[in-house]
């Protein structure tokens, strides 16, 4: 290599590669000439065969899709069969006169025709998409007789999925959709692709999709023989596709309904939670809609009225809004306090009605115009004396609050079996500096300690942190599925429920606080009304949010833009207060009061959960004055 | 460094028709362009059955030919001595956009190939495989008639570097045909057959530690083709399905527009990677033997311009892309066949796309300059 070469050696050196090369590729065509004979000659006859018998095709068998059941076996979501009319495009020469004529033997209306090509847009014309669904039996009969005239058309029995319980825990249970090009790029890079071969549905949202895995099952194959314009003749032989898992959830639906009447005409959301589990008991967001019209693709003026609505009920409020959680903070403030050894139980403030910083003009106002008087923890609870906790903000610093905070998972998602969960904002020096690129003023934490200020929560969020109060502290992970049924072995699978964390908490200061939330439904506390003669020892917090502008109102409506400056009203609760068998968060948007409105839905609710009351009538909620 | 360009009858070139005709067919080598029209004229043919149902294609592929065709005409008159030129620049701005794929790429398929220009997107590891053979051949010219070790090494790096990025997209087709341009400038370089041999060795060697690094797809498809039946819903499909096509299309095929595999949409692709398959079965080992001689004559054709070619850089550059070629058709039919995995090399000249037409046709526009200028400074 080294030694010196002329550029004619060279020239004659590359001549002799580039014939070595030649000689190569000759090789390489050589090699495939004998493949082609061995394969169009030798074997020409088994290859004749199979391309005859390629009449036979191997085509995907779809899964039946697991079924969604609450505590009790009631089904949420399932599935049944149905004949639908189906256009292989590809092979239909005229699609317009093919559907005129079909439509004279099958109704087919201008929804159906409008879906039909919106399927074939989105499919791009690959396999047959259906033009109408659920055909009665006539209609199979009629269309049986005239097949011959429609090649390329065909009736196939599809599963199609159902929501009977239909709008009731909507937000819970999501809905499923044609896999969209979006899916398939996912599915594919996840490497799925290969378990969605013949499955045109995929979860969309809510429990169908965070458990799509679990839902959708195994498909199978099977041989079938296809005439030569593509209809299938018979099966010849198949691999049976293995149905997807059932998933029970921790909600029970009965709950469920009684909390959602219980919210009237109200927007909101309520969370409840069994304490000893994470087990999610009841999820509402408000107003719903039916999941149904989800499933076979929704038409444009149903997508129209809930997408464009100003009451937005597709918005999962309990878990994505984000509400200034009001004065329910006040017990957890109130125990960060204690710990801290800011506060003792005996520790009495005279209240003006306001508070001041040294040095600073402006005055942090109670609600109650002219203050409480004389005002200890355990009346700053029951009465909801703004006055103690700016106090207390001001002593502890926003530092303190938010470690006590966090622990209670406020600032954190609360790692819910659901998607679009929103953190909300627990605010610290270091936020602020990071986001907002400023310093934390002594200021900015007095409005935090009343849950207002720079504070925001989910309906989730209280929750669990005050489950976790019920609970002395243990914090487990919140879930709305229990169990996952194999769908083979019937085998149930539980999913785990150990306690997440400990939130260190001396008992002393935990019944202090307990006790005081129980006085806020009795006589005196600022829930008494709501609390009046219940059965069972009662512990609540209530709340109210100014509302600073109309959120995610897009639309001016002159007659309910008062209603829409009205105050959110919140209330957290737990029952028996001694042995917590239920907590919950709840907010009524525009509510105006957290004792008026909210605190009679968590009666309603823990009547129904604790005593087996179920309502007769809803007492319509009046929106009393603002108090707290 | 080559003369400049030597069309005779300037004065007269545009007032006859049949002097504009001479002027426009001057730089083109007449031998070459008759193959490559008549490949051309099968491939429409055989896309013609494929896209029966979807005629748009058709049309498509036609302004696509017209595009290669042009690409060609106007590569065919710039001299080699100005491509020389062109060859470093091409080079960088290739890999430029390569390492931009990587970190901004946009992901089709799972694969991050397309690079968003805001007009239109491009796929720059395609670019590669015309700047690759242009950039050695351009070094190895500069290296002079001997090359010693080091240089080979420096071109190894050049090599590679570009392979890895592609690769790393994945895709292992692409990567493979520009490793392959690459490695024919060493080759034809002189590298000796000792190291040569070395390497296979070590390449055997470095086999498992390659396999830990594919995908898991890029797996399945090496598996599947050992065992197609292991899948045949899946990646095993494309591999039975075309081969029952070949075979069923016996000495003569079904003859044209007339082959079940491909009309009843047994086979995938089948106007694009997998159209092979739709000629085998509608033409038989009668039309395979025709395509098969039609390809062996424009590699003949490619490698007598290679060799004759006056200066280094020519040579490489010619005999580089004629050996890439004939890598194309060699990986496709062997693909069709069976033999080789689906790694998605199209058949040149035949398969539907206008990225691979394009590409192709600048090598031919390529192996045309050389041709045409290499007796002017012969002696």
């Amino acid at each position: 290599m080294t030694q010196w070469v002329t550029p004619e050696q060279n020239r004659t050196r590359f001549q002799v590669r580039l014939g070595f090369a030649g000689l190569v590729v000759i090789a390489g065509f050589c090699t495939l000439a004998v493949r082609f004979v061995f394969l169009q000659v030798i074997e020409h006859e088994y290859y004749m065969t199979r391309a005859e018998d390629n009449r036979i095709a191997v085509v995907p068998v779809a899964p039946t899709r697991g079924l969604i059941l609450d505590r009790n076996g009631v089904v949420l979501a399932r599935n049944y069969s149905a004949y639908t009319l189906e256009i292989n495009a590809a092979t239909v020469r005229d699609l317009p006169a093919t559907i005129d004529q079909l439509s004279r033997i099958i109704t087919i209306d201008a929804r159906d025709r409008n879906r039909f090509r919106r399927l074939l847009d989105e499919t791009r014309g690959a396999g047959t998409v259906p033009i109408r669904t659920r055909l009665s039996d006539e209609e199979v009969a009629r269309f049986a007789a005239q097949r011959f005239r429609f090649p390329g058309v065909e009736i196939k029995a599809r599963l199609f999925r159902e929501y009977p319980q239909r709008t009731l825990a909507a937000h819970v249970v999501g809905y499923i959709g044609r896999i969209s090009e979006r899916d398939l790029q996912r599915l594919d890079e996840e490497d799925l692709a290969a378990g969605y071969r013949g499955t045109d549905y995929i979860g969309k949202t809510g429990l169908e999709s965070t458990y799509e895995r679990e839902l959708h099952g195994t498909p199978g194959s099977a041989e079938v023989e296809i005439d030569a314009g593509g209809h299938p003749l018979r099966t010849l032989r198949s691999n049976s596709p293995v149905p997807g898992n059932n998933i029970e959830l921790t909600l029970d639906t009965r709950l469920q309904d009684v909390a959602e009447r219980a919210f009237g005409s109200f927007r909101g959301a309520l969370v409840a939670i069994e304490p000893s589990s994470g087990g999610v008991l009841a999820f509402v967001s408000r107003p719903a809609f039916d999941p149904n019209l989800f499933v076979e693709g929704i038409d444009p003026q149903n997508w129209e009225s809930l997408n464009n609505n100003v009451d937005r009920p597709l918005t999962n409020r309990a878990l994505a809004g984000v509400y200034p959680p009001g004065s329910t903070v006040k017990p957890f403030i109130a125990l960060a306090a204690l710990q801290s050894g800011r506060r003792t139980l005996e520790y009495t403030i005279a209240d003006p009605g306001y508070f001041t910083l040294p040095g600073v003009t402006h005055r942090w106002r109670d609600w109650k115009e002219g203050g409480h008087g004389m005002v200890n923890l355990h009346h700053s609870i029951t009465q909801s004396c703004d006055t103690y906790y700016y106090g207390i903000g001001n002593d502890m610093g926003i530092d303190a609050l938010h470690g006590m905070l966090s622990q209670f998972g406020f600032g954190d998602k609360s790692g819910l079996d659901l998607d679009g969960e929103r953190t909300g904002l627990l605010p610290s020096q270091a936020w602020k500096m990071q986001k907002l690129k400023q310093k934390w003023f002594a200021g900015d934490t007095i409005p935090v300690a009343i849950g207002q200020g720079y504070f925001t929560a989910t309906p989730m969020q209280l929750a669990v942190a005050t489950a976790t109060l019920a609970n002395n502290g243990v914090v487990y992970q919140p879930h709305l599925v229990r169990y996952v049924q194999d769908s083979r072995s019937g085998e149930r699978r539980a999913v785990a429920t150990d306690p997440l964390r400990r939130i260190t908490l001396d008992p002393r200061w935990l019944d202090a606080v307990k006790q005081a939330m129980v006085d806020v439904t009795r006589p005196g506390g600022t829930a008494a009304v709501a609390g009046r003669d219940a059965a069972y020892s009662f512990a609540g917090k209530s709340g109210t949010a100014q509302v600073i502008a109309i959120r995610q109102g897009e639309r001016y409506d002159a007659r309910r833009i008062g209603e829409r400056y009205r105050d959110h009203a919140l209330f957290v609760a737990f029952a028996p207060a001694e042995n917590p068998r239920i907590a919950m968060g709840i907010l009524v948007e525009n509510g105006g009061s957290g004792s008026g409105t909210a605190a009679p839905i968590a009666r309603l609710v823990l009547d129904y959960y604790l005593l087996g009351k179920v309502p007769a009538s809803m007492p319509e909620l009046q929106p009393a004055a603002a108090e707290e | 460094m080559i003369g400049h360009h030597s069309a005779h009858g300037f004065k007269s070139r545009w007032y006859t028709p049949r002097a504009l005709l001479r002027q426009i067919i001057e730089p083109l080598d007449l031998p070459l362009l008759s193959i490559l029209v008549t490949i051309l004229a099968l491939g429409l043919l055989t896309l013609y059955s494929a896209t029966i149902d979807t005629p748009a294609r058709f049309n498509a592929q036609l302004l696509n030919i017209l595009v290669g065709l042009s690409t060609m005409w106007v590569i065919a008159r710039i001299p080699p001595g100005t491509l020389l030129r062109y060859a470093v620049p091409g080079f960088i701005v290739g890999l430029t956009l390569l390492v931009l794929v990587a970190v901004a790429g946009e992901v089709v398929n799972g694969a991050r190939r397309w690079l968003n220009l805001g007009i239109t997107r491009i796929q720059p590891s395609e670019m590669m495989k015309i700047a690759m053979p242009l950039m050695l051949a351009w070094f190895f010219h500069q290296r002079g008639p001997s090359p010693g070790l080091r240089d080979f090494a420096v071109a190894a790096l050049l090599l590679v570097v570009p392979a890895a990025l592609i690769m790393r997209q994945p895709d292992l087709g692409t990567a493979l045909l520009v490793l392959g341009a690459g490695f024919y400038v060493i080759f034809l370089a002189g590298l000796s057959w000792r190291v040569m041999l070395g390497a296979a060795i070590c390449g055997a060697g470095a086999a498992p530690f390659v396999w830990s690094m594919l995908h898991d797809y890029q797996r399945r498809r090496l598996l599947i083709l050992l065992d197609p039946t292991q899948d045949p819903l899946g990646a095993g499909y494309h591999t039975i399905q075309s081969t029952i096509a070949v075979g069923s299309g016996g000495l003569f095929g079904k003859g044209w527009l007339r082959g079940t595999q491909a009309h009843l949409e047994f086979i995938p692709e089948r106007h694009t990677d997998f159209i092979f398959a739709v000629f085998s079965e509608e033409f038989g080992l009668a039309g395979i033997l025709l395509l098969s001689g039609l390809y062996l004559a424009l590699i003949a054709r490619c490698m007598v311009i290679a060799s004759s070619a006056t200066t280094l850089f020519s040579r490489l550059l010619g005999g580089s892309l004629v050996l890439t070629l004939a890598t194309y058709a060699l990986v496709n039919m062997g693909m069709v066949a069976g033999v080789l995995p689906v790694v998605g090399v199209p058949l040149p000249f035949i398969s539907y796309g206008g990225t691979a037409m394009v590409t192709l046709c600048v090598a031919m526009g390529l192996l045309m300059s050389i041709s045409a200028h290499r007796q002017l400074v012969s002696s």
